[in-house]
C-alpha cells in the first residue's frame, strides 16, 4: 500500500535519513521504533508531505506522492496523528474533530462514530481542548485524523507523556479502528507497546533501518542492539 | 448636565468609527499575527476610491456614496486577497520585521501615490447633506444621523465578525490556522489561502470604514498614520481575540477623546493616548482578551 524506497532527508546540510526502505500492506499494523533522533519523526513528516522528498521515493497505492503538499496527501487517504497531539487550542473538542473533516473523503468515520469509539469525547464535545486530560487530548487527535476517512493512519508517539494505563486504554481502540480495513503505522519509543500492538516492526537508528521483522519473533537482544547500536 | 450627556453620546458615536477602523486590523493580527502598519493608509485609499467612484457614477449626491461603497466592496476584497496571497504571505515567519517593513513601505507608497493623483488638498465624499443631518433627541440634545448610522454599522460588523469567527467553518479555519499552521496544513488547509481570505474580509471592513469616513469628514492623502494609531489603540484597549472587545475599545477611546475635547480642543487626542498608555501599564492584555 505504502512503499518507501531509498528515502533520504535533509535539514539544510544535515542529513537525517540515509536511504530508508519501508513497506506496509493493506490492513497491517506496522510499528516504527527507535531512540530520540533516530529519524522516526523525520520519516513520518516526509511521508505526510511536511518535508520535501523526491516524488518517486514515496509511493502510495502505486502512485508517487513524495513531496506533494500535505493537503493533497491527506486527500489521497493518509492521515497523521502528529507528535505532541497539536490540537487547536482555541477550538472546542468538536471543532477540532470537524477540522479533521476539512479534507473529508467518503467513508465510515464521522462525529458519531468517533464519539462511539471514545464516548468521553461526546460528553466533552463543547469543552475547550486544552482543558482535557492528556489521554483525552490524544483521543481527540486520533479522532481528528480519522475524520478525514484515511486508508492509512499514522500515529506519531501517541504514548508520549501518558500514564501506562491511559496508553493501554488508547491502544485498546486500535482493533476497532482497524476493523474496517484501516492500515496503521505507529511510531513508538516504548518497545514493549510497539511489539504488542503491531504485526511487523522497523527499528531506525541514526537515519537507517537497523532491524525489521515480525514483531512477535524479534528477541529482546535483537531489538536492543538495533535500538541502541550496542 | 445635558452637555455632559451630549459629550458622552458624541464620544460613543465617535467610538463606533474607531471600532470600524480597528476591526480589520484586529482580524489580520488575530489570524496571522501580522501588524499591518499601512492599515490607516488603506482606509484613506478606500476613502479616495469611494470619492472617485461616487463621482463616476454620475448619480445624485444622496445616492452616489452608497452605490460607490457597494461597488468598492468586491474590489476591496479582491485587492485584500491578492495583496495577502502574492505579497504579504511571503513576509510572514518567525521574524516580524519583514512584514513591518513591507507594510510600512506600502504606507509610504500609498500616501505618495494619493498625493500624486489627488494632490494634497483634502477631499470629502459629497452626500447631499446627509453628513450634516441630525435627529433631535430632546431640547438641546441631538445626534448626527451619519454618526448614528456609523455606530450602528460598527455594532452590526462586530456582531457579524464575532459570529463569523465563532460559528462558521471559515471562522473555525481562521482560528485553527492561527493556533497551529502546520497542524492545519495536515488537515488539508492551505494556510496561504486562509490568510488571503482573512485579509480579503479585513479589506471589506476597510472599504466600509473608508467610505463612511470620507462621507463624514474631509480626508487628505497623509491622514493614514493617525487612523492607524486610533485603530491600534482601540484593539489594545479592547483586547485581542474578541470583536466585541474591539468595539468597546473603540468606544472607550471615542468617549475619552470627547471628554478631552470638552476641556480643551487640543486635549482630545492626547486624552485618548493617556488612556491607552494607562491600559498598557495596568492591563496590557486589554479589557476582553480571549487570546494571549
Amino acid at each position: 500500500m505504502l512503499t518507501v524506497h531509498n528515502l533520504k532527508a535533509f535539514y539544510g546540510d544535515f542529513q537525517a535519513l540515509f536511504g530508508i526502505d519501508f513497506e506496509v500492506s493493506h490492513n497491517e499494523v506496522v510499528a516504527v521504533i527507535g531512540a530520540n533522533g533516530a529519524g522516526k519523526s523525520t520519516f513520518l513528516r516526509t511521508v505526510c508531505g511536511l518535508l520535501k522528498a523526491p516524488r518517486d521515493a514515496v509511493r502510495f497505492e502505486d502512485e508517487p506522492i513524495g513531496g506533494l503538499a500535505p493537503g493533497l496527501i491527506v486527500r489521497r487517504g493518509i492521515a497523521m496523528v502528529p507528535e505532541g497531539r497539536r490540537l487547536f487550542s482555541s477550538l472546542s473538542v468538536e471543532e477540532n474533530l470537524l477540522m479533521g473533516a476539512y479534507a473529508r473523503r467518503p467513508g465510515p468515520w464521522s462525529l458519531a462514530s468517533v464519539y462511539k469509539l471514545f464516548p468521553i469525547l461526546e460528553q466533552k464535545r463543547l469543552v475547550p481542548s486544552p482543558t482535557l486530560s492528556g489521554g483525552q487530548q490524544q483521543m481527540v487527535a486520533i479522532g481528528r485524523a480519522l475524520m478525514s476517512n484515511p486508508k492509512l493512519l499514522i500515529c506519531d508517539e501517541i504514548s508520549l507523556g501518558l500514564a501506562p494505563i491511559v496508553v493501554k486504554e488508547i491502544y485498546d481502540a486500535l482493533p476497532a479502528i482497524c476493523a474496517d480495513g484501516m492500515t496503521v503505522i505507529v511510531v513508538e519509543q516504548d518497545v514493549g507497546v510497539a511489539q504488542r500492538v503491531s504485526s511487523r516492526l522497523y527499528c531506525l537508528q541514526e537515519g537507517r533501518v537497523s532491524l525489521t521483522g515480525r514483531s512477535a519473533e524479534l528477541t529482546r537482544d535483537q531489538v536492543s542492539k538495533a535500538y541502541f547500536g550496542v | 448636565m445635558l452637555s455632559w450627556i451630549d459629550t458622552l453620546l458624541q464620544g460613543v458615536l465617535l467610538g463606533g468609527l474607531y471600532a470600524l477602523f480597528a476591526m480589520g486590523q484586529a482580524l489580520i493580527f488575530g489570524v496571522m499575527r501580522l501588524t499591518n502598519t499601512a492599515h490607516g493608509d488603506f482606509i484613506i485609499l478606500a476613502a479616495f476610491a469611494g470619492f472617485s467612484l461616487a463621482l463616476s457614477t454620475g448619480m445624485t449626491a444622496a445616492a452616489a456614496p452608497w452605490v460607490a461603497m457597494a461597488l468598492l466592496l468586491p474590489i476591496a476584497f479582491a485587492a485584500g486577497y491578492g495583496l495577502q496571497r502574492f505579497v504579504l504571505n511571503d513576509t510572514l515567519g518567525r521574524d516580524p520585521l519583514p512584514s513591518l517593513v513591507v507594510t510600512f513601505g506600502l504606507a509610504i507608497v500609498i500616501q505618495n501615490v494619493l498625493q500624486e493623483v489627488y494632490s494634497a488638498d483634502p477631499r470629502s465624499i459629497e452626500s447631499g447633506g446627509f453628513d450634516t443631518a441630525s435627529i433631535a433627541l430632546s431640547n438641546g440634545l441631538a445626534v448626527g444621523t451619519l454618526p448614528l448610522l456609523i455606530f450602528c454599522i460598527a455594532v452590526a460588523m462586530a456582531v457579524g465578525m464575532q459570529w463569523l469567527f465563532d460559528r462558521t467553518p471559515i471562522g473555525r479555519a481562521f482560528r485553527a490556522v492561527s493556533d497551529d499552521k502546520d497542524a492545519a496544513e495536515l488537515m488539508g488547509l492551505d494556510h496561504r489561502h486562509v490568510y488571503a481570505l482573512a485579509t480579503g474580509i479585513a479589506f471589506l471592513l476597510v472599504a466600509v470604514a473608508g467610505t463612511l469616513y470620507g462621507i463624514k469628514t474631509t480626508v487628505a492623502p497623509t491622514d493614514g498614520p493617525a487612523l492607524l494609531l486610533f485603530a491600534f489603540e482601540a484593539v489594545i484597549i479592547g483586547g485581542m481575540g474578541s470583536f466585541y472587545g474591539t468595539l468597546v475599545g473603540g468606544i472607550v477611546l471615542g468617549v475619552t477623546q470627547a471628554i478631552g475635547f470638552r476641556f480643551d480642543p487640543g486635549w482630545g487626542i492626547w486624552f485618548g493616548h493617556i488612556v491607552f498608555l494607562t491600559m498598557l501599564v495596568f492591563r496590557p492584555s486589554g479589557l476582553f482578551a480571549k487570546t494571549r
